[in-house]
């Protein structure tokens, strides 16, 4: 807004010193008033913008190997890029004001560009301020995210073909990834080798998600508090208390014979490998117990 | 609409263009220079400084951390660690002892965008008596920290001009533009110094360290001022010039205000040679 001092105090105007001063409050009030009202839009647009990326970071967004966790590296990191400029791989940026990341955060994104896992680190020994906390030292610990096969319908391997690329290229290989061996339904006669992650040892480095041979990948990495379930404290598994314990913890269990799996230990329930073929010509009575037992009611 | 103003044609006349604009050319020298080291590494691999102004590392070996976005930091709860603290204490140092706003006139990035929008003021003779106290900025400044403790975040910094127009060159800008090109338009159309002079934390935040700088500006040929008002108009901020040069409050001629940037404009555009730049304890005053 542009004022008009020459309309409304014409110079050399011999105003009354009283008036003048009146006219000089008037001013500062209205001044006064006018920057409170700037300020205050300036603060609305602050808030709206911090509203706006307040939400929880963005599933695709992984932080850095070793950062804190989420709310403390939000205070502690001063968006400086020193660690975007050590990775030698360039995975890493920093998030510009419009991103849904935190402006100025650095992050990266699996399927542009994994994390190498490099093992000296260079990104966290780059960090002044202890956002990438130091005492992760060996890259293998590290939990950036965590890889989830999220889709089971498009995934190769689920549809019984061998692709196993995601399994291939896990620098953590037959550990953070395994292939777990099923029966194929769909052809009967083939078996499905399912990737399956184990949180026990992922760090979340993306380079399963980077690989997927899919145009979408079917397996993702996505921050720990997405991909993973809690299961409440006070759980126990009763097989493993029972193990524990060297029997089970409420005494002698009243077994009920199951129809088909007679002979078996009772819980049992594993179906028995079917007889060689030879053998299988005229069904003898008795026949194999399990669910292939071809009993009949 | 009144008259531009375009302030230091008696220098010019008096000195030759070039002397009537020394600290300007000197200034502009300084901030493209340090954005030019920071500019240096991602545009053409030479990596002298790797970062931006709020952390940066130099020759791999000098830690350089914004002190402010440590205070923030330890606002939101964490205690700062590393090489920050010994970066942050090396950039306090200096700033205690040169002087806060030094930051502002010589480094900032955003001074180019005011100064560009004060000078087209002038230029375009717009004029207007609306604007803040210019101890607003001390309520935004604590304003920021408040709002690093509550959020325990830097709220601050998802928005801080500064940083993020020093990170959007170096990083990439994003809508950051648009922020910048608020405050261009604020400083333009609506308040004269708006930002810089009346609202930006930051620089009340360095203006607290510059309570007891060395450097500084002073007038020790005030009796040589014909009242042209030169100095004033080009002042970023103006209110510190009258103590010193009129000897309102005070008798010395330095200006003490850490309002002062030391930006040296008024030293330019003094036909009379009024002010220069010494130190803190120069009580001399010449005719």
């Amino acid at each position: 807004m542009v004022r008009h001092p020459t309309a409304k105090q014409p110079p050399g105007n011999p105003g009354a010193p009283s008036g003048d001063k009146t006219s000089q409050a008037r001013r500062k009030f209205l001044a006064g008033m006018a920057g409170a009202a700037g300020s205050g839009c300036l603060l609305a647009l602050g808030m709206g913008l911090y509203a706006g990326q307040a939400r929880a970071l963005p599933g695709q967004a992984l932080r850095p190997p070793g950062a804190l966790a989420e709310a403390d590296f939000l205070a502690a990191c001063i968006r400086c890029g020193l660690c975007v400029r050590d990775c030698p791989y360039d995975t890493l940026k920093l998030a510009p004001l419009g991103d849904p990341v935190p402006t100025g955060t650095p992050y990266f994104n699996a399927r542009a560009i994994p994390c190498e896992m490099c093992e000296d680190i260079p990104c966290l020994k780059a960090c002044p301020t202890g956002a990438l906390d130091p005492k992760l030292t060996d890259i293998h610990q590290a939990r950036m995210g965590l890889a989830v096969l999220i889709d089971h319908e498009t995934c190769l391997n689920f549809l019984g073909l061998r692709c196993d690329v995601c399994y291939r290229v896990c620098p953590v290989i037959d550990q953070a990834i395994t292939l777990e061996k099923l029966h194929n339904p769909r052809s009967d006669r083939h078996a499905m080798l399912l990737p399956t992650v184990h949180s026990e040892h992922c760090t979340g480095c993306g380079k399963c998600e980077a690989a997927c041979v899919l145009p979408e990948a079917a397996i993702k990495v996505l921050p720990q508090g997405l991909a993973q379930g809690r299961l409440p404290e006070h759980y126990r598994k009763g097989w493993e208390e029972k193990e524990k314990h060297g029997g089970s913890l409420i005494g002698e269990q009243v077994e009920m014979p199951v129809r088909g799996l007679e002979g078996k230990a009772y819980g049992d329930s594993r179906v028995s490998t079917p007889p060689p073929p030879a053998e299988t010509a005229p069904a003898p009575d008795n026949a194999p117990g399990g669910l292939n037992s071809r009993w009949k009611p | 609409m009144s008259q531009p103003t375009r302030p230091g044609q008696d220098a010019i006349a008096v000195k030759g263009w070039l002397r009537a604009h020394q600290w300007l050319l000197l200034r502009r020298l300084c901030q493209s220079g340090i954005l030019a080291l920071f500019l240096a590494g991602p545009w053409f691999g030479l990596w002298l400084v790797k970062g931006n102004l709020s952390s940066s590392l130099t020759l791999g070996v000098l830690p350089l951390t914004d002190p402010y976005l440590l205070l923030q930091s330890l606002a939101a709860g964490i205690l700062p660690a590393g090489t920050a603290l010994l970066g942050a204490a090396i950039v306090l140092g200096f700033y205690l002892l040169v002087g806060g706003r030094v930051f502002c006139a010589w480094v900032c990035p955003v001074n180019l965008i005011t100064d560009l929008a004060a000078w087209g003021r002038r230029r375009l003779g717009l004029k207007s008596g609306r604007s803040p106290d210019s101890r607003s900025r001390y309520g935004f400044l604590a304003g920021t920290l408040v709002a690093a403790a509550a959020t325990g975040t830097l709220a601050w910094e998802w928005v801080n001009p500064v940083s993020l127009a020093h990170r959007g060159l170096i990083f990439g800008m994003g809508a950051g533009i648009w922020l910048l090109l608020g405050i261009f338009l604020y400083d333009l159309l609506l308040v004269s110094r708006g930002w810089c002079g009346h609202l930006c934390p930051m620089g009340a935040f360095y203006g607290l360290l510059g309570r007891t700088a060395l450097l500084r500006v002073a007038a020790p040929r005030r009796a040589a001022c014909d009242d042209c008002m030169d100095c004033f108009n080009v002042c970023p901020e103006p209110q510190v010039i009258r103590p010193a040069l009129k000897g309102v409050g005070q008798e010395s001629p330095v200006i003490y205000s850490p309002d002062c940037t030391t930006c040296g404009r008024c030293i330019d555009v003094c036909g009379k040679q009024v002010f220069k730049l010494t130190h803190r304890f120069d009580q001399r005053s010449t005719s």
